[in-house]
């Protein structure tokens, strides 16, 4: 499903990474570990699609991710992968439920599970609120939510716990996981979060030891 | 969702901003519809109350004020001429056509303009009821006259003398209303037609009965043997040549001065031209702040709005659609302070005419929309999309990455 090969990026001449190659299938679960600066989340823009690597491949469901080039890769990237970033970034003059259809009208969509995905998020009743009057909490779901509108195959998730207690962390880890495994997607996490890792067996560190 | 909702959304969701963007550039463009509606309808009203006069004929003074004042009726005249004057000019075998006008007399600020019938046939008159005058003091209402001042056939009312309204009032002799016309969106509209000899008789301090009861000339001078006066001649020409001799030879005549409508009309669209091009010139200064506005509005809500364009573009929207979103939202302003600044331009011109219904704006109307407001509506979009370029060429550009990791 996924396969990541050969990949290399650099900023600028001294700082370059390498990566290891990785390899998942459907409903595949693996955690990326790493210190702040070690890359992990520019591994996590090269597996979205956002960042081209120097060399490498990154191969989703049968198609070479940077070999499609412009609006085909805008939409293969919002039709096949969900991104949850570290902070929600809901689009504030949009209500919840606009910011899940924005998604669906990007890749031509319908959005007919929109409806369940805010009910078993359990933010179905602020569906027409804007961003503003929600929790924290709340607005990580409704990211979750919005990465998940257009069923992708494949959910990439950067430090979705860093700014969640305990308690909401686990919420949102399990969230992630149920939801992956219901739409048979691969779902990595990148995270420098010591939580997680008792969550997810299959871990991959990057930049050198913890 | 759709990307027009989209940048509707992002519009109204800093309302203040939209606001004043969108007034800004209704303004501009409000001064150009009311300047583009009262020129369309000015330079018609003015050509249309001219036509079939080919040269005016008065006392000495401004041509213009003399043409003002004999066609339009909104100058005073320049003065009297003598009758004896006026009748060996129009023995002239180049005037195919005399109307002598007599004027000095007012009733509630509309002017009585004493004439012939012919004066009803120039702007080809059509009566809502009644008839033309026949006796001395018989009136004929323009359509306006009648509605504002509720005058009725048969009802009578007394002049007062001088051209604007609150001078002293001739007590002698009632004016009887014979004729209403209908409302023609002429000059004639605003006025109360008589006699040439009603008028001379209203000045006249001796009362001779015999002459009231007698029947005043229909066409060409009225009879008389006394000494008397008008004001000015219409005079229609019978061949080109006449254009050529007629005006020398009467301002060669030391009492009288001919002056051409056409010739004076272009002059005075020439000096309105002026005041004209200063008021564009402060309208388009507006837009272009307005269409500077805009472009500001939109660079600095960028800024703010990077990573949202980041996150659309994670969710499967092109770099061509972010272009289209950012440009969207310039022309949708535009269009809406278009549509703002017509509607105030026609309610402007409406506030304009209702305030100013005897005067030069009396026969103008702001229910009418012309194609050049199209013009308006398609410039103002490309205002919005020119000031919209750069903000949205910066959009198009929007590296995801950099962005998403930068916060």
């Amino acid at each position: 499903m996924l396969a990541a090969k050969n990949i290399e990026f650099n900023y600028d001449k001294v700082r370059k990474f390498e990566f290891p190659d990785i390899q998942m299938k459907e409903g595949d679960e693996l955690l990326i570990l790493g210190k702040s600066g070690s890359g992990k989340t520019t591994i996590l823009n090269i597996l979205g699609g956002l960042l081209k690597p120097l060399s490498g491949e990154v191969i989703i469901g049968g198609s070479s991710l940077y070999q499609l080039k412009g609006a085909s890769l805008d939409k293969f990237r919002g039709k096949n992968i969900g991104i949850i970033f570290q902070k929600p970034h809901i689009l504030a003059p949009l209500t919840v439920e606009e910011n899940l259809r924005l998604a669906n009208f990007f890749v031509g969509e319908r959005g007919k599970q929109n409806e369940a995905l805010l009910r078993e998020l359990g933010i179905f009743e602020k569906r027409k609120s804007k961003i503003s009057t929600l929790s924290e909490g709340e607005a990580q779901r409704v990211s979750i939510a919005r990465a998940l509108a257009n069923s992708p195959k494949l959910i990439l998730a950067d430090e979705p716990t860093s700014s969640l207690d305990d308690e909401n962390a686990t919420i949102v880890i399990k969230l992630l996981q149920e939801q992956a495994k219901k739409f048979q997607a691969a779902l990595i996490i990148v995270t420098h979060d010591q939580r997680v890792k008792n969550f997810i067996s299959n871990q991959v560190i990057v930049g050198g030891t913890l | 969702m759709n990307m027009l909702k989209l940048s509707w959304k992002y519009l109204i969701f800093k309302p203040l901003n939209t606001g004043l963007n969108i007034l800004l550039l209704a303004l501009g463009l409000a001064i150009i519809t009311v300047l583009i509606l009262i020129q369309d309808q000015f330079e018609n009203k003015m050509t249309q109350d001219a036509k079939g006069i080919d040269l005016v004929v008065g006392a000495k003074g401004s041509p213009l004020q003399l043409i003002l004042s004999s066609i339009y009726h909104i100058d005073y005249p320049t003065g009297n001429i003598d009758l004896k004057d006026a009748q060996s000019i129009s023995k002239n075998r180049l005037i195919k056509n005399v109307i002598p006008l007599g004027m000095g007399d007012n009733y509630e600020g509309f002017r009585i303009v004493g004439t012939n019938h012919d004066y009803l046939e120039l702007y080809t008159v059509a009566f809502q009821g009644g008839s033309a005058w026949e006796k001395p003091f018989d009136v004929v209402l323009g359509s306006e006259v009648a509605k504002k001042l509720k005058l009725n056939l048969g009802d009578n009312f007394i002049g007062s003398h001088g051209i604007g309204s609150s001078s002293h009032e001739h007590d002698a002799h009632p004016y009887r209303v014979t004729g209403i016309l209908q409302p023609k969106g002429n000059v004639v509209d605003n006025l109360i037609l008589t006699s040439i000899e009603s008028v001379w008789y209203t000045h006249d301090e001796e009362h001779d009965h015999a002459k009231m009861e007698a029947s005043v000339s229909k066409t060409g001078f009225p009879l008389t043997e006394e000494d008397r006066e008008v004001t000015s001649l219409l005079l229609q020409y019978r061949n080109p040549i006449a254009a050529v001799q007629l005006p020398r030879m009467i301002n060669s005549k030391s009492a009288l001065q001919a002056a051409s409508p056409s010739f004076e009309i272009s002059r005075l669209f020439e000096l309105l031209g002026v005041g004209v091009k200063v008021i564009q010139g402060l309208a388009i200064v507006i837009i272009v702040i307005a269409g500077l506005g805009i472009f500001i509005a939109l660079f600095n809500s960028l800024k703010e709005r990077k990573y949202d364009l980041a996150v659309m573009r994670t969710l499967g929207a092109s770099s061509g659609q972010l272009f289209l979103h950012i440009v969207l939202e310039g022309v949708i302003l535009t269009f809406l302070g278009a549509l703002l600044g017509i509607a105030i331009g026609h309610l402007f011109l409406a506030i304009l005419v209702m305030q100013n219904e005897q005067g030069v704006l009396g026969g103008l109307t702001a229910a009418v929309f012309l194609k050049e407001e199209f013009l308006i509506l398609a410039f103002a979009i490309g205002v919005g999309f020119i000031a919209s370029l750069i903000p949205a060429w910066t959009a198009y550009q929007t590296d995801i990455a950099k962005q998403l990791t930068k916060s």
